[in-house]
C-alpha cells in the first residue's frame, strides 16, 4: 500500500506544479511580454514586514526601487513609500487555460511595480516569463512525449510481434536513430524551414522535432515485452480460438507493454522538456518575445550577464521541482511494476 | 560583401622607410637590435608627445587568425589589423585628428587642375631587413596595386574617373601621381597603401607568384616592411610575435628612434568574452571593440586597469525594408508588402515609432548616441548638423499610417491590429544576425515599438552570412536590421552604399539606374562630391545626401556605439580614437611606464 501511496503523492505534486504553469496567467503578476524600458535588470524585490521606524505591517509590503541617477542597472529602494502587497489584483489581461478571459491575478501592488524575481535587459518581469515559459516547455515536453510513446508503442508490437524480416528492418532502422548524432540532425533540420516563422508554428516544429527523435528507445523496450508476452499461454489460447493479429495485439499484448510506457512516459517527458530548453537555449525554439525556460537562460550566454545578474539564473531552477516529480514518479512506477502484476494475471509462479 | 572589400585598402600600413645607415646590413640579426640613434642623413619623422622608454612586450587579443600577411590578398579585418602595425604608407590619416599627415612622403603638392600630384619622400629610409627605400619600391608597389592579374583589393580606389591612375618617377625621391579627373578625395587616397619592398617581391611577381607570398606560415627573414613592427614569430592558432623595427622612421621629440617596445604580441581569442576574461586576468594588456555590457563589467572591478570610451565611432545600425524591383517576377506576397514599404510615409511613420533613446540607453548602456542619419557624432568633419532629430511620437506615426490609408482596428482584448487599405494586417519579420546581440536586442525593442502602431513583426535572427545572402543575392526577406562601419571619416569609402548602382546600396542594390528621383539625386551628389576638390565644397554637397537620406528613410537610422576601450595603468601613450585602429594607431608611442610594472604583469 506504501507503494500505491508514494505513487499518489509524486502525482498529487505534479498535477499542483502543473496546475500552477497552465493557470500562468493568474500566477503571473503582468504581461510576460510588457517591457518597462526605464527599469532594465532590476534585482528581486524584498518583501517586508516590519518597516523603518519599526512597526509591524499586517500586509507585507516593499519599497519601490528608483534607477541610480546616471546608471544603467544600479537601484535603491525608494523607502519614503512602502507599497503593500495585495492579493487577488486586476491587472493585464490573459486567458486562462487560453479560454476564459481574465484580469484577476493572485497578487500585485498599485502604484509600483512588484517584480519579486527581477527584470530582464528589457524590463519584462522575470517571474511572469518564468510561469509561462513553463507553458512551452512543459508542454512541448509533454507533446514530445506522447508523439514518442505513440510512435514507440505502434513501431516497437509490430516488430515484436511479426518479427522476422519486419522486425529486422524497424530494429535497423531504430539503431540508426539512436546513433545520430540528433543535436546536428536538428540544427540541419531548422535551417531548411521557412525563416519567418510564427511563435506557434515554431513551438509546434519544436514538438514534432523532439517527437520524433526519440522513439526508437521506448520501441525497442516495447518489443522486448511483446516478444515475451506473445508466447504466454494466454496469447496462444487466444490465438487457437481465431483471434486476429489486431484483437491479440489490442487486448492482450497492449495491456502488458502499459506499465512499461507509462515508466517511460515518466521518464521521458522530462528528458523531452530538457531538450526543448537545449534547443531555445541555442536559439531554434520559440522566438522573442516569447519566452520559454530555454530561451530565458540563453541570456546566460553572454559573459557580462552571468556575472552581473544572478536572478537570471532563476529559470533554471524552476525545473527542479518537476524533474524531482517525474523522477519520482517513475521510480514509484517503476516498484509497482512487472513480476508480481504478471504473477497475479496468469497465476504464473515461477518457485 | 563590397564593403569589405572596398575599405581592405584603408587599412593602416605603416612603413618604414630608411636611409643613410652607414653598415649595409643584408638580413637583420635574429634578437633585438639596440635601438639606434639617428642617422644625420635620415629624414625621420619627429612625434610630438609624451617621451617613453624603451623595452617592454605588449600584449593584446585578436578576434580571429590573420589569414595572411599579405597586404595585397588581406580582406579580414584581424589581418589588416596586424598588417597596419608592420606597413606604411606614403600619407597617412592622424587616427586622433582625423587630418592627413606626412607619412612616407614629407610632403606633396597638388596641381592647380587637381590632376596631378607630386609626392617627395624622406631621405635615406630602410626597409625592416635594411635594404634601402627608394622611388623604384614605390612605382613597383603601383604597378602591383594596379595590375589585374594580382587582384589587389587596392585596386577599385586606384581607378578614379574610369581610368587607373599613372605614376612617374622624377627623381630617387619625387614622383608623380596623375589622375584622368579631379578627386575630391585628395591625399588621404594614399593612406593604408602599404609600400612594397621591390627587393624582396619583383621576383615573385614576374612570376606571378605575389598572390601566394606572405602568408602566415612565411620566415621572418622573407619578409620586410615600413612599419613600426616586423615579423619574429607566428604560433598558428596561438600568438603572432612581432618585434621592433630597428630601422623605423619616426623619433620622438628627444631623437630616441621609436617604437619603443620591443615586442608586440597577439593571441587569438576567437570570443569576445574569452577576451575579456584574459584581459581581466591581466593575460592581454589592451582590449578594444568592446560591447558596452562587458565595458561595464570590467569597469566595476578595475584593478590596475583604465577603461575609457573615446565616443560613438563610424558605426550606424539602421532598418531597411526590402525596395528591390522584381518586375514580372514578384511574389504576390511580397508586392502587398512592398506596396507599404515604397510609402514614404510608412518608413517615416516606422522611424517617428522607434524609441533611439531606448536603443542607447538598453542596448548600449547609455554608451552610444541615437541616429537620424548615416554620419555619426563622431565623425566630426562631415556630419550634418542641421538635419532634424525628433523625439520619439506615435501620435505623429498614426497620423502618418493614416494619411497614407492605413487604419486601425482594436480587438476586445486590447490587442490593436493595422492594416492597409486593402484591409490586409500589416505583418513582416526582420532579419538580424544572430552572432550580434546588440542587433538582436534592437529587434526585439524596435518589434514592442510597432506593436504600438499595430504591426506585427517577427524577429529573425539568422546567422551572418546567409543574412548577407539573402540581403544581397537571393533578395527573400521583408526587412532587415544591419549595421554598417565607415572605415574612414570621408564620405568616398562609402560610395558603394549610397550609389544606386552600388552593391552595398542594400535596400535595392545595383540598380541599372535610380528607381527613385531621390536616389537619382543622391547619385548626382555624391559623384559630384567625388570630384570636387575642398573640403568646403564637398561638405555642403553630402550635406545635402545626409538630408535627402533623413527625409526619405530608405534606412530607418537606430544608433551608433561608442569605441570602448580597455589599457593597463602601466602603459602610456594611450589615446583611444575612434577610427580604426582603435587603440593601436599610435602603437610606435605606447610605452610601459617602469620596468617593475611591466615585469609584474
Amino acid at each position: 500500500m506504501t507503494q500505491r501511496r508514494k505513487l499518489t503523492n509524486w502525482l498529487i505534486v505534479l498535477v499542483a506544479l502543473h496546475g500552477i504553469i497552465a493557470a500562468a496567467g493568474f500566477f503571473a503578476p503582468y504581461d510576460p511580454v510588457e517591457q518597462d524600458r526605464g527599469r532594465p535588470y532590476l534585482p528581486p524585490m524584498h518583501l517586508h514586514m516590519v518597516d523603518g521606524q519599526g512597526h509591524l505591517h499586517v500586509r507585507p509590503f516593499f519599497y519601490p526601487l528608483r534607477l541610480r541617477e546616471g546608471s544603467f542597472d544600479q537601484y535603491e529602494e525608494d523607502t519614503a513609500g512602502a507599497v503593500p502587497l495585495r492579493l487577488f489584483t486586476r491587472g493585464a489581461a490573459y486567458r486562462l487555460l487560453g479560454l476564459i478571459p481574465s484580469r484577476l491575478h493572485l497578487f500585485g501592488a498599485v502604484g509600483a511595480r512588484i517584480h519579486l524575481l527581477g527584470t530582464d535587459a528589457y524590463g519584462r518581469d522575470q517571474l511572469s516569463r518564468i510561469l509561462y515559459g513553463g507553458q512551452v516547455s512543459l508542454l512541448a515536453g509533454l507533446l514530445g512525449a506522447t508523439v514518442t510513446l505513440l510512435l514507440g508503442a505502434l513501431i516497437g508490437m509490430a516488430a515484436g510481434y511479426y518479427s522476422g524480416w519486419r522486425d529486422e528492418l524497424l530494429m535497423r532502422v531504430a539503431e540508426l536513430f539512436l546513433a545520430l548524432p540528433w543535436l546536428y540532425l536538428l540544427f540541419a533540420l531548422r535551417a531548411f524551414l521557412p525563416l519567418a516563422v510564427s511563435p506557434l508554428e515554431a513551438f509546434l516544429l519544436v514538438v514534432v522535432v523532439i517527437g520524433m527523435v526519440g522513439w526508437a528507445r521506448p520501441a525497442r523496450l516495447v518489443r522486448g515485452v511483446v516478444l515475451s508476452v506473445k508466447e504466454r499461454d494466454f496469447v496462444r489460447a487466444a490465438r487457437g480460438f481465431g483471434a486476429s493479429d489486431f484483437y491479440l495485439l489490442r487486448h492482450h499484448i497492449f495491456p502488458e507493454t502499459a506499465s512499461v510506457l507509462l515508466t517511460q512516459a515518466a521518464i521521458l517527458v522530462p528528458q523531452f522538456v530538457l531538450a526543448e530548453m537545449t534547443l531555445s537555449f541555442l536559439g531554434l525554439g520559440v522566438p522573442e518575445p516569447m519566452s520559454s525556460w530555454g530561451n530565458l537562460l540563453a541570456t546566460l550566454q553572454q559573459y557580462s550577464v552571468l556575472v552581473s545578474y544572478w536572478w537570471m539564473y532563476l529559470p533554471a531552477l524552476a525545473i527542479v521541482p518537476f524533474f524531482l516529480g517525474y523522477l519520482g514518479l517513475a521510480s514509484a512506477l517503476q516498484q509497482r511494476t512487472t513480476p508480481y502484476k504478471l504473477e497475479e494475471k496468469t497465476g504464473w509462479n515461477p518457485s | 560583401m563590397r564593403k569589405e572589400r572596398l575599405t581592405s585598402h584603408r587599412c593602416r600600413f605603416i612603413f618604414s622607410l630608411f636611409l643613410g645607415c652607414a653598415s649595409t646590413i643584408a638580413l637583420p640579426a635574429k634578437g633585438f637590435p639596440q635601438p639606434q640613434q639617428a642617422n644625420a642623413k635620415e629624414e625621420l619623422l619627429t612625434l610630438p608627445g609624451e617621451i617613453g622608454r624603451s623595452g617592454g612586450h605588449l600584449v593584446i587579443s585578436l578576434r580571429a587568425e590573420p589569414k595572411t600577411l599579405n597586404p595585397l590578398t588581406a580582406a579580414d579585418t584581424p589581418s589588416r589589423e596586424v598588417i597596419a602595425t608592420m606597413q606604411a604608407d606614403l600619407v597617412h590619416i592622424n587616427r586622433a585628428t582625423q587630418l592627413t599627415e606626412s607619412a612616407l612622403a614629407k610632403s606633396w603638392k597638388i596641381s592647380a587642375d587637381g590632376l596631378q600630384y607630386t609626392l617627395t619622400l624622406r631621405q635615406d629610409l630602410r626597409f625592416s631587413d635594411g635594404h634601402p627605400l627608394d622611388a623604384d619600391d614605390v612605382l613597383f608597389t603601383f604597378r602591383v596595386y594596379l595590375d589585374e592579374n594580382v587582384h589587389a583589393t587596392q585596386r577599385d580606389l586606384l581607378i578614379v574617373g574610369g581610368k587607373p591612375l599613372t605614376v612617374r618617377k622624377v627623381d630617387a625621391q619625387t614622383l608623380v601621381f596623375q589622375f584622368a579627373k579631379p578627386y575630391g578625395v585628395e591625399e588621404r587616397i594614399f593612406d593604408g597603401l602599404a609600400i612594397l619592398p621591390r627587393h624582396l617581391l619583383e621576383k615573385p611577381y614576374q612570376e606571378g607568384k605575389l598572390g601566394q607570398l606572405w602568408t602566415t606560415s612565411t620566415p621572418p627573414n622573407e619578409w620586410a616592411g615600413l612599419g613600426p613592427f616586423r615579423l619574429k614569430e607566428y604560433v598558428a592558432g596561438q600568438k603572432l610575435v612581432l618585434e621592433r623595427n630597428p630601422y623605423y622612421w619616426k623619433t620622438d621629440t628627444k631623437g630616441n628612434r621609436l617604437p619603443y617596445l620591443d615586442e608586440l604580441v597577439f593571441l587569438f581569442v576567437p570570443s569576445a568574452d574569452a577576451q575579456v576574461i584574459r584581459f581581466q586576468s591581466g593575460e592581454t594588456d589592451m582590449i578594444t571593440r568592446l560591447g558596452a555590457e562587458n565595458f561595464s563589467v570590467l569597469s566595476r572591478q578595475q584593478h590596475g586597469y583604465t577603461m575609457s570610451d573615446a565616443g560613438p565611432g563610424l558605426e550606424y545600425n539602421f532598418l531597411f525594408f526590402n525596395l528591390n524591383d522584381f518586375g514580372e517576377k514578384s511574389s504576390a506576397y511580397l508586392t502587398r508588402k512592398q506596396k507599404w514599404f515604397r510609402d514614404v510615409k510608412f518608413r517615416q511613420a516606422i522611424s517617428a515609432a522607434v524609441d533611439r533613446d531606448a536603443i542607447v540607453r538598453l542596448v548600449y548602456q547609455g554608451r552610444g548616441a541615437a541616429l537620424w542619419g548615416p554620419v555619426t557624432p563622431g565623425n566630426r568633419r562631415w556630419v550634418n548638423t542641421s538635419i532634424p532629430h525628433p523625439s520619439r511620437s506615435l501620435d505623429h506615426a498614426r497620423a502618418l499610417l493614416r494619411e497614407a490609408g492605413f487604419s486601425l482596428s482594436t480587438t476586445p482584448n486590447g490587442e490593436s491590429t493595422l492594416s492597409d487599405a486593402d484591409g490586409k494586417p500589416v505583418e513582416f519579420s526582420v532579419l538580424t544576425s544572430s552572432s550580434n546581440s546588440d542587433r538582436t536586442k534592437m529587434a526585439t525593442l524596435v518589434q514592442d515599438d510597432l506593436k504600438q502602431l499595430g504591426m506585427h513583426v517577427q524577429v529573425v535572427p539568422l546567422e551572418f552570412r546567409s543574412l548577407i545572402d539573402r540581403v544581397t543575392l537571393t533578395k527573400e526577406y521583408d526587412a532587415c536590421l544591419l549595421g554598417l562601419v565607415s572605415f574612414d571619416a570621408d564620405p568616398t569609402p562609402d560610395l558603394n552604399v549610397w550609389l544606386s548602382s552600388g552593391g552595398t546600396h542594400l535596400w535595392n542594390p545595383s540598380q541599372p539606374r535610380p528607381a527613385t528621383t531621390w536616389e537619382a539625386e543622391i547619385d548626382r551628389l555624391m559623384e559630384q562630391q567625388l570630384v570636387t576638390p575642398g573640403y568646403d565644397q564637398r561638405k555642403k554637397l553630402y550635406d545635402r545626401v545626409q538630408e535627402i537620406l533623413a527625409e526619405n528613410q530608405p534606412m530607418i537610422f537606430l544608433a551608433s556605439p561608442d569605441i570602448l576601450v580597455g589599457a593597463k595603468n602601466s602603459i602610456a601613450n594611450v589615446h583611444p580614437a575612434v577610427l580604426e585602429p582603435y587603440v593601436l594607431w599610435n602603437v610606435e608611442q605606447l610605452y610601459f611606464r617602469t620596468g617593475a610594472e611591466s615585469a609584474n604583469r
